[in-house]
């Protein structure tokens, strides 16, 4: 814990040391406080509630009539019970200089690639920051040099990366989480250099009439680790004697290419994501994700509007595939957009793995209750599978049988309902 | 694109002694193209230009909420204008920014860059007719006002607060259009537009928009400082005021690209 706050520190106090030799600029922060509640204890015992509270800041400043600028944005979490979700990160500590038809981007920044809603498979830059949500839309800040080149036939983007972002995993006192803790403090490189390793990704984007397009080439470490059972954590079970109880992650050297691309057909968007990905054990696998969104406005006389987004993923490696993919589910939900004054937004819908039954329900809606606040609900709910028992013993027997081993087994009693409310600084 | 529609549509027409000569007579729908013409003759050469603005929502009750937001455009020769609005207000929407490529013909490209996941997103410019940040002011509204995009018919002359007006009559092209007719009031003078209902699809009339305190600059291009947008059929209101805005900026093709709209601040 103090080692990770010293080593969140160090580079904002180089960043306060730059913000002061810069001119004037602007800052601005946020402040989340959540709540969850869960329906049922833990399956390892943990409870059925848990305050937390976030903290976001963003220093700007530019110079050269803009063509320089600075970001800086450091992130902390603040959690009750989760030594593991109570933590820091630089989200941006960037420097861009544009020139006449190029951009060069050097620092920690995040960058985000597809045109899904669902599943963001080809978006592979930055680590997630799975302590912080379940959609996999929290990024930690990567390290960068990018050079972006704006041409007639496109946008071409290079990036080195030098330096890994381990995945952010729930701790012991963490919910939402396997039966298993991962040791994140024992992580497994297929690389020599292991999180030394110099990345490097290439992209291609176009706009062509109606049509977004892209092209994009990841040679590197897989941000999405496997496991394997860990050597140093044992639980006694009754008729089998000790047990690892802990995950180690095991990052392998991949090479992924990824498609992404977008049509807009009146009220319709289609869109289709897919990846070709090397590494894993040596068998290439693909992946892809694709489907609509169309949007009725002005529905039933009012002035708010309604999107349908239905989309479809599928993944060759079936039920083998590790453990957070989604092998051949269908996505189902509903956008319903105010346009009221205070842009209030609910999204609900389902996921549904056809192979054998297993749902998600979720619903996330927001609102602003007053200029500078903003209330978001959230909520998961899992049916469709028996639970796993609640005792760590049971959940090992079922877990070390392949056939029964599920992406959403372990969560079927998490459902949870969270609230956030934000005050913007 | 917002700032042509805010200055230009709603507004504008410049310092042409001739315009007024130049307006045809002939039929009624040859005489309202011809003031459309003239009218989008007037805000030829800016070049570039820069802005800042305040939306002012406010309910029957009387309730308010802000947006406050900077507009950049750029003008195009053969086609339509770019422009990129960056919104400042509501906080929990700052950073936000939209980037449009309007065309004569066909439809609008519009991006929108979404600083929370840091994502671009096209996204679908059919659907005009809905609010614009929730305000009374539709996306077609705060859009591009192209000559070619609607037909033109002239109805009468009328004074209006003073002025000797052209009262005018337009159709939108577009059958996604919000609107089925609009009827403008400009000044024969300087063809600047200080008035127009709004028909909604079932003919009647929806919204009422107000333009007052022009300012001239360059000596060319006339702005509407104010614009208050009324619907008659909710009782809501929107009033949308420029604080800033400069002409000839320097923007360049390069500011308006899907870089430059990452980078938006």
């Amino acid at each position: 814990m103090i080692l990770r706050v010293a080593k969140f520190l160090s580079p904002l106090l180089m960043a306060c040391a730059a913000i002061a030799a810069a001119e004037e600029g602007n800052l601005e922060a946020e402040v989340g406080f959540e709540a969850r509640g869960w329906i049922h204890e833990g399956g390892q015992k943990q409870e059925r509630s848990n305050l937390s509270v976030r903290i976001e800041a963003e220093y700007y400043t530019e110079w050269n009539d803009g063509d320089d600028s600075f970001t800086f944005s450091p992130f902390l979490r603040l959690d009750q019970r989760d030594a593991e979700r109570t933590h820091g990160d630089i989200r941006e500590l960037t420097w861009v200089h544009v020139g006449s038809d190029w951009e060069l981007r050097t620092g920690v920044r995040r960058v985000f690639w597809g045109v899904t809603e669902t599943q963001h498979m080809v978006d592979i830059i930055n680590q997630t920051d799975a302590v912080e949500n379940l959609d996999g839309e929290d990024k930690l800040g990567q390290f960068m040099i990018n050079l972006s080149l704006v041409k007639d036939w496109g946008i071409v983007d290079v990036f080195v990366l030098p330096g890994f972002r381990e995945r952010t995993f729930a701790g012991k006192d963490g919910r939402l989480r396997s039966p298993y803790v991962i040791d994140t403090n024992h992580a497994e490189y297929e690389s020599g250099a292991e999180e030394n390793r110099v990345d490097f990704a290439v992209r291609w984007a176009h706009s062509i009439d109606d049509f977004e397009l892209a092209v994009s080439h990841f040679s590197g470490t897989s941000r999405d680790p496997s496991f394997q059972l860990s050597a140093r954590s044992f639980t006694n079970v009754t008729g089998l004697g000790p047990v690892p109880d802990e995950l180690i992650p095991v990052y392998e050297t991949i090479d992924q290419t990824g498609l992404e691309a977008q049509y807009i057909y009146e009220d319709w968007l289609w869109k289709l994501e897919a990846i070709s990905n090397s590494g894993y054990s040596d068998d290439r696998y693909s992946a892809a994700v694709f489907g609509f969104e169309y949007t009725a406005i002005g529905i039933f006389e009012t002035r708010s509007d309604l999107g349908y987004v239905v989309e479809y993923h599928f993944d060759d490696r079936g039920e083998d595939s590790s453990a957070d993919v989604l092998e051949s589910d269908l996505a189902l939900a509903l956008r319903w957009t105010a346009n009221d004054e205070d842009s209030t937004e609910v999204l609900t819908g389902i996921t549904w793995d056809s192979d054998d039954e297993e749902k998600m329900y979720f619903l996330e809606a927001s609102t602003r209750v007053a200029q500078e606040w903003k209330l978001e609900v959230e909520a998961r709910f899992w049916f469709g599978r028996d639970s796993l028992s609640q005792d760590f013993a049971t959940a090992v027997q079922v877990l070390s049988n392949p056939s029964a081993f599920s992406r959403q087994a372990y969560f079927q009693d998490e459902d949870y309902v969270q609230v956030e409310l934000t005050r913007y600084f | 694109m917002i700032y042509k529609h805010v200055l230009v549509s709603m507004v504008l027409a410049l310092l042409s002694v001739f315009s007024f000569a130049q307006v045809s007579e002939g039929t009624p729908e040859e005489k309202g193209l011809s003031i459309a013409v003239e009218a989008d003759k007037k805000d030829v050469g800016y070049e570039s230009s820069q802005s800042k603005m305040t939306m002012t929502l406010k309910n029957k009750r009387g309730d308010t909420s802000v947006r406050e937001m900077r507009v950049k455009a750029l003008e195009m020769q053969e086609d339509g204008d770019k422009s990129l609005v960056i919104f400042d207000t509501p906080k929990d929407q700052r950073g936000t920014a939209l980037l449009s490529f309007t065309h004569k013909v066909g439809y609008d490209d519009q991006w929108l860059y979404l600083p929370a996941l840091k994502r671009v997103k096209k996204i679908s410019s059919r659907n005009k007719s809905g609010p614009f940040v929730g305000s009374e002011f539709s996306f077609e509204d705060m859009s591009s006002q192209e000559v070619e995009k609607y037909t033109y018919k002239y109805l009468r002359d009328e004074v209006y607060e003073g002025k000797d007006c052209y009262v005018l009559e337009r159709f939108p092209v577009d059958k996604n259009s919000g609107y089925t007719r609009q009827i403008s009031w400009m000044d024969k003078e300087e063809l600047r537009v200080w008035k127009v209902n709004f028909y909604d699809r079932k003919k009647s009339l929806l919204k009422t928009l107000v333009n007052t305190d022009f300012k001239l600059y360059l000596d060319k291009y006339w702005r509407a400082h104010n614009a208050n947008m009324v619907n008659h059929q909710t009782g809501k209101s929107t009033e949308l005021v420029i604080h800033d805005i400069a002409f000839k900026t320097g923007l360049e093709d390069k500011d308006f690209n899907k870089n430059s709209l990452k980078r938006a601040k």
